[in-house]
This record gives C-alpha cells, structure tokens and sequence, in this order.
C-alpha cells in the first residue's frame, strides 16, 4: 500500500494564516462570539470576471486551492474532494428569504447555484480546468475528515497520484442568529484567552478555508505522512480513552510513542468532557493543544487543527498560545488529532514526520 | 478486470411506489407518478408538475413509530424508510454483527423544514427543534442511528443530482479497502419550495409531463424519493450464504469543468465518466446491454449526454432509457433510484420503455427505448450528472 | 430612450457585479454576450428576472432573451415597445 503524504498547506481562517511563511507569528485575539475570516487579497488569486459571481465561501476555497496547489509545485491535480458543513450559507439564506419575502417572485439563479453545497468544489475544477474525481462531503464535523479519508484510501489504491483536498464554511447572518438562539453559540461575549475556561454552553462560531495536497510521493515541501484517519458517527464518553488506546495498538504505537495531541476543546462546557477524558487520563503526560480560542467553531475548522499539526511538525515549534498544559517536548514525531462536536462526529488523525 | 462488489439487499420509495415491488411494477406497467403538486403550496402549483410520495409526514412518522417531538425532515423520513426495506431485504438481523457504515446522499436536507420556520424561530421557540436539523448530514445519522449503526463510519455527500451514485462509488471502495465489511449506501432528497424555486429561476421545469430524449423537450419535472443499497465485501456473502442480487462491477466520476450548472456542448465530463466506469470494470462498450441514462428531460442535458454515449458507444449504442418521466429528477437520490431500476432490470431481464416521447432529436440518430423490452442482461451502465459539472457513471452486472 | 439606456447599463453592472465597470465602459451597441462584455447563460436569467421586475415583461423562454439581450440598444428598444411598467 501506498504512503499518503501532505505536501503543501493553505488556510484562511480567523487567524492571519493565509501568509503561510508565519506560524502565528502574531495572534488576533478574539473578543467576540461571532468572529470572520481574515482575507487575502482575492485579486492575486482569482481573475475578477470569474469573481464577480463568487459567494466568500468559494472566493476562500478557491485562494486556498490555489495556494496550496501552488507550494506542492504543481499545476493541477488527479481529485479535488471537498468538506463542507453548510455550503454557501449566505446565498442559501439569500435565496430562501427571497422566497418568503417575495413570495416566490424575482428570484434570481446565482444564489441559487451557489447554494448548491458541491459549488466551490465545482468552482474549483473550473478554476484549474481539472476534469478528475470530484466529490463534496457534508457531514457535519467529519466533512473534512471523510475527504480526507477518501482521498488517503485512493492513494493508498493507487487511483491518484495527487489530490486536493479542504474543507470550507462562511458565516450566515440568519443562520448565526437562529445557532444563538438554541445556544450552539454561546449568549454571552467571549474572548480568545477566555473560551477554553468558559462554563456555559455553546462556542465561539467562525469561518474560514483549509486546503492540502495529498501525494504518494515525498518532496521538499512535505510536511508529514497520514498514518491513519478514522471517523465514527457516535461514541460516549467513557468509551473514548479505550478507542484511542486501540487506534494506537493498530498503528503499532503506545502512548509514549505520541508527541502531542490536537484536541478540538471549544469552550461548550456540556461537551469539552469529551477531551478532558483523554487529557486526565492517558494523555496527562502528553503535550496538550488547542486551536479553537484562535479559529472558531465551526463544522470544518478541524482541518486548521490538523494545519496546526503540520506547522509544528514541519517547524518543530509550538507557540505558547497553543499549549493546553506545559511540558518540555523538544521534538516532534507523531502528533494524534481529536475532534467531535456536540458529542457527535467524532475523528481520530494521526500524523508523522518524514 | 477488478472484482465487482455484491449487492444483496435494496430498499425504496418513490412517486412510483412505496417499497421495490411497487416501484417495479409501475415501471412494467409504464405508470407514471407525475402530477399537479398538492404537499407544498407554491405560486408556480399551475405551471409545474412533479413526482411526489403519497405519505404524509405525520404517516410517515406513524410508520416509523416515532415519538411525537421527533426533529426528523421529510427527506430523513423517506431515508429512513427505504433504508430499513434494502437492510431486511439483505436479511440482516443484526446490523452489529459486521463492521457496518452509511454513505447517504442529499442536497436538499433539512431545508423543507427551515423554509417553513425560518423567520417563525426568531418569534417562537415551538419549532426550535429543527434548527439543529438542517445541515445535510442530519439525515444521514438519523438514518444510522434507526439501522442501528453506531461507533462506526457514517457520512454524507452532496454533489447535486449525481450524489447518490457517488455514495454507491464510495461505498464500493470501503469494500474493497477492507475499511468496512457492509455499507449501506444511498440517497434521499424530499420536495421543497427552495428547489422548485431554484430550478424556476434556471427556466428547466416543464409545466408538463417530462419527455426525455425528446427534440420538443420542455425541461424536468422534480420528484421525491429516497433508496438504499446494501453492499457487503466477499467474505460475508460467503460466511452467511448471502442471495446476491447483482455486483457494483465499475465505476467513474468526472467533472466537465465547463459552467456552473450546464453541460458542455458534448459532454466531455459524462463521457470521461462513462470511460472510466467501462475501465474499472474491465469492459469495454459492447459489454454494456442497457444504459439507464440520466436524461432529465432538459434540452442541455439530453443532447449533452445522448452526444456522450455517441462518443462511448459509436455506431453500437445499447437499448437506452431515461425513467424520469415515471420518478421526475429526484436530484440527490436519483443515483440510488436508478440503481434500484438497474438492478430490477437485470433481475428480470427487462427493459424499461421511455414514455413520453414523441418526436425523434435533430441533433443524433439515436432513438431511446420506447416500449418494454424482454432482453437477458449482463451489465447496465447508469448515468448520474450534477451541478458543478459533477458526472458520474455506474455499472450493475449479474456476474463479479 | 437615452434614460432608459442609461438605467439599463447602471443596472446591468449593479446586478451581474461588473464591480470593474462604469456606465461609461458599455456602448450602445457593444454585444453584450461573446467578444464584447463576455456575459453567460446565469447572466442572460439574471437580465430575464431583471425584465419581469422592472418593466413588467415575462419571457418564458429563454431562447427568447438572445436577440432582446444583444446590446444596450436592442434591450432599450424591447423594453420601449414591450412594457407594462
């Protein structure tokens, strides 16, 4: 079988990620529960008659395509498989509240098409005139992780030789008030230094955009191997601690072998349990880390943890403002990633350094 | 040649019929499910004609006993529906006994219930419930969570009207990766308001029966329905003595890279697909006795797609129908639909006639299926074209 | 005539998000699919909508939008004769 390398990176996020010669270098701390992407200039990445039509969601994805497709030296790619929670949401709820406030007149098709969930995907293969595979996953928090898990099982057949793969969500104006309303965003302000020690319920929302290529072969731009991905609909909490431990044994590692673990902890006190089970357990020794207090909630911010994984594994650094708890790791070989949300989706990725 | 993945159980619901018999009798019968639409109240019902299921939502949850503060969608409901007919038809008892996962497909999701209380949820806290059961992944784990799957790979695609045969594709490959030792795989797409506005605004409904392959083809005609496949590796059929009832033997996906909604001019993503299909099959065009093709009845997809086969098939093109006219475009769901419609073909060695048509496309000498054919099958290929240039093709065979 | 053209072209740029245009960059008689503004099919449903909302005409088909949409002038002169508002 085939070895599934990451050879290039790119995020837009809530954070200044999109300069990908910096890891963090300067953090935005967030005082909002609500918080927005930092864009690039999308001129330096999409013509602007091709823009003119582009919701932000698929403007992100295809500036982060390009990027990425850019730094893994490429021209184009076998597979483009994208993750995405919701889509273009705000062109969804463009054309829905055009529906009710109309009364079903005037509507116009681009907000239509946009909301399409497969459209930045699609916008994407047009963009780089790509005709291959192109599947877009929408399950909830492990739409990422399942195209990250098709594309490593095509390499591993030996179906593709490079793929692109992100995940992708904007905010929705409508949406985020209705995500307040049921509590899934938290009621009151929070900040990024505060969010990980909140006790109420909800999250910090955002957006943002993660693109990677995924090759079979090793090149100067890799960051690390994926060693495996596993993603599961359901699990308690009890049980999490004794899948980790089985992951690892079928991967041929002990929890020594683990350098750090990625944990997707975002502040809604009803479910952070999910984490604390394995960090007062059998990761209590290990280096701890967190992403969200920077990125958001959202149901593809888990791709920025992993790009989190890469930079550290790559820079064999970690900024303190990621650290969950305070150990004196030097280096970094194998970094174990863990996300859920609301006690559901549950992924497991776990990384190496080549 | 790679070795097909078996098929051993199918479930269904459709305009056509509430279970597989009954969808397969009213594809014998040339009994189509078109009507006037009577469950939403729309401003275009007079110029629009749809394919929609008889049942309610409240009978719907009736059938399914669900408790009444249930968050389900309709197309949850319907998912749910099919998906435990194809798990009994497969016999399974209990679903835990091999490693088990879902690949479902939707576009619509949940969006028939946010579009009735979408600005309702900002007055009153009755309809709360839904929120949470919009995203298109929704669906998917309720449908796992009926079937009994836990702890294991659940996940959903959505790539437009070829999402379902995706979701067969990607089952295919947890087979054959050995990820999994049974998917079961499909789709469910349920009416709404937003996409018949949707594809209003696109000017590609017809405001009459749809009559694919047609040279006066007035647009689709939208459906509902909702249909799964169960699919187990090798050695389950073997260890439980599993009745197959055909093998996934190829499969392709390709995008047209050309627009945003329409196909190129002649087809260049479909006839990647249909190549490719034919490849890891290990065939080649003449294998295939029967193409189920997508022909939504627009005039874009008809001759973009009726050029692709041309293109694949030469001067040999098989029988070829499109049963859209009995379903209407049931969008994410129709890959699963028309598998469904493949595998019954093969089954029974039957053609399905392409009703409506009349008169003969300008464009290409091919003539679609027009009336119901007695023929022993081997393979049918299924096409499955989408949005964003999504193609994709599938082929059923009676022998691995 | 000259009003209407002018509204014409302010709304076009508006509505299809010619964000780099000025009402001065479009001619009478420019083609407004193909060589000249490079317009496409979702462009010719948004002018369709436009029509209906604005001047009171329905299309049905599409088809129909090709010569009405060929320029600033054969929308101007559509409108003059077609409108019921």
């Amino acid at each position: 079988m085939k070895k599934v390398y990451i050879n290039s990176i790119a995020c837009i996020s809530a954070q200044k990620t999109f300069d990908n010669s910096e890891f963090l270098d300067e953090v935005i701390i967030h005082e909002d529960q609500v918080v927005y992407a930092v864009e690039p200039v999308y001129k330096d990445f999409i013509p602007p008659a091709a823009a003119r039509r582009m919701a932000k969601g698929i403007k992100m994805g295809v500036a982060a395509s390009k990027m990425a497709i850019k730094e893994a030296n490429l021209k184009n790619v076998d597979a483009i498989i994208t993750g995405t929670g919701m889509g273009c949401l705000r062109d969804s709820e463009k054309f829905l509240s055009g529906i009710i406030d109309n009364n079903e007149q005037f509507l116009t098709p681009t907000s239509f098409i946009q909301s399409t969930h497969n459209t930045v995907g699609g916008q994407i293969a047009l963009e780089l005139q790509c005709k291959g595979y192109n599947f877009t996953y929408v399950h909830g928090s492990n739409s990422f992780e399942s195209a990250l898990l098709d594309a490593k099982l095509q390499i591993e057949l030996d179906e593709a030789q490079n793929i692109l793969i992100g995940g992708v969500d904007e905010l929705g104006e409508h949406t985020t008030k209705l995500h307040k309303l049921i509590h899934h965003i938290k009621e009151e302000k929070v900040t990024t230094n505060t969010l990980l020690e909140s006790k109420s319920s909800g999250s910090m929302f955002s957006e943002g955009a993660s693109f990677f290529v995924l090759a079979n072969k090793k090149q100067e731009s890799t960051y690390a191997e994926v060693v495996s991905v596993k993603i599961y609909n359901t699990l308690s909490q009890n049980e999490v601690s004794e899948l980790v431990l089985s992951f690892l044994k079928e991967n041929d590692l002990d929890i020594e072998d683990i350098d750090a673990v990625v944990l997707g902890n975002n502040g809604d006190f009803k479910f952070d349990g999910f984490y604390n089970e394995l960090t007062s357990t059998i990761f209590n020794n290990t280096q701890q880390i967190c992403y969200k207090h920077l990125f958001g909630e959202f149901n593809t911010v888990s791709p920025m943890g992993i790009w989190v994984a890469l930079k550290i594994l790559k820079t064999q650094t970690l900024p303190e403002i990621l650290k969950l708890n305070k150990k004196e790791t030097s280096s970094y070989k194998y970094i174990l990633l863990y996300n859920q949300y609301r006690g559901e989706n549950h992924s497991f990725t776990l990384l190496k350094t080549c | 040649m790679s070795k097909g993945i078996a098929i051993t159980g199918m479930g269904i619901i459709s305009a056509i019929g509430n279970n597989v018999a009954e969808n397969f009798q009213s594809l014998v019968e040339a009994k189509k499910g078109i009507s006037r639409i009577s469950k939403i109240d729309t401003i275009h019902k007079d110029e629009i004609m749809v394919g929609e299921i008889a049942y309610t939502n409240s009978e719907l949850e009736q059938l399914l006993d669900l408790s009444p503060d249930n968050n389900y969608s309709r197309t949850g409901l319907l998912g749910v529906l099919a998906a435990k007919e194809a798990v009994a038809n497969a016999g399974i008892k209990d679903i835990n006994t091999y490693k088990t996962g879902l690949v479902s497909a939707t576009s619509v999701g949940g969006m028939d219930m946010t579009e009735q209380y979408y600005y309702e949820y900002l007055e009153s806290d009755r309809n709360y419930k839904y929120i949470e059961g919009h995203h298109a992944g929704d669906s998917s784990q309720k449908i796992a969570e009926q079937l009994g799957i836990n702890k294991s790979l659940v996940t959903t695609i959505s790539t437009a009207c070829s999402s379902a045969a995706n979701a067969i594709m990607l089952g295919a490959r947890l087979i054959k990766s050995g990820q999994l030792d049974r998917v079961i795989v499909g789709g469910s797409d349920c009416m709404s308001k937003f996409t018949i506005n949707g594809f209003k605004t696109l000017m590609i409904l017809s405001d009459t029966y749809n009559t694919p392959f047609d040279e006066n083809r007035k647009g689709l005609n939208l459906g509902e329905a909702a249909a799964y496949l169960v699919l187990e590796s090798d050695a389950v059929v073997k260890a439980e003595n599993k009745n197959v009832l055909a093998y996934i033997k190829g499969y392709g996906n390709a995008n047209d890279a050309f627009h945003q909604t329409a196909s190129s001019d002649h087809g260049d993503g479909a006839t990647l697909a249909m190549e490719k299909a034919l490849q890891v099959a290990g065939y080649s065009a003449k294998d295939i006795d029967y193409i189920n093709a997508h022909g939504t009845a627009t005039g874009n997809n008809d001759l973009s797609e009726g050029r692709a086969i041309i293109r694949v098939f030469g001067e040999n093109v098989p029988e070829f129908s499109s049963t859209k006219a009995y379903t209407g475009h049931t969008l994410a769901a129709a890959g699963a639909i028309e598998a469904v419609y493949s595998i019954l073909a093969l089954q029974n060695n039957v053609i399905y006639p392409n009703l409506n048509f009349k008169t003969q496309m300008k464009e290409f000498s091919i003539t679609p299926q027009l009336k119901l054919k007695e023929k022993t099958l081997q393979t049918v290929m299924s096409n499955s074209f989408g949005f964003g240039g999504n193609c994709s093709t599938v082929i059923f065979s009676k022998e691995q | 005539m000259e009003a209407l053209k002018q509204e014409l072209k302010e709304n076009i740029i508006e509505q299809l998000n010619l964000e780099d245009m000025t009402v001065e960059d479009i001619a009478d008689d420019d083609m407004l699919f193909g060589d000249g503004l490079a317009l496409d099919s979702i462009d010719a449903l948004e002018l369709i909508v436009m029509l209906d909302k604005n001047y009171g005409i329905k299309l049905t088909d599409p088809k129909e939008g090709r010569a009405i949409f060929e320029s600033i002038n054969t929308m101007a002169a559509y409108i003059t004769e077609h409108r019921s508002k």
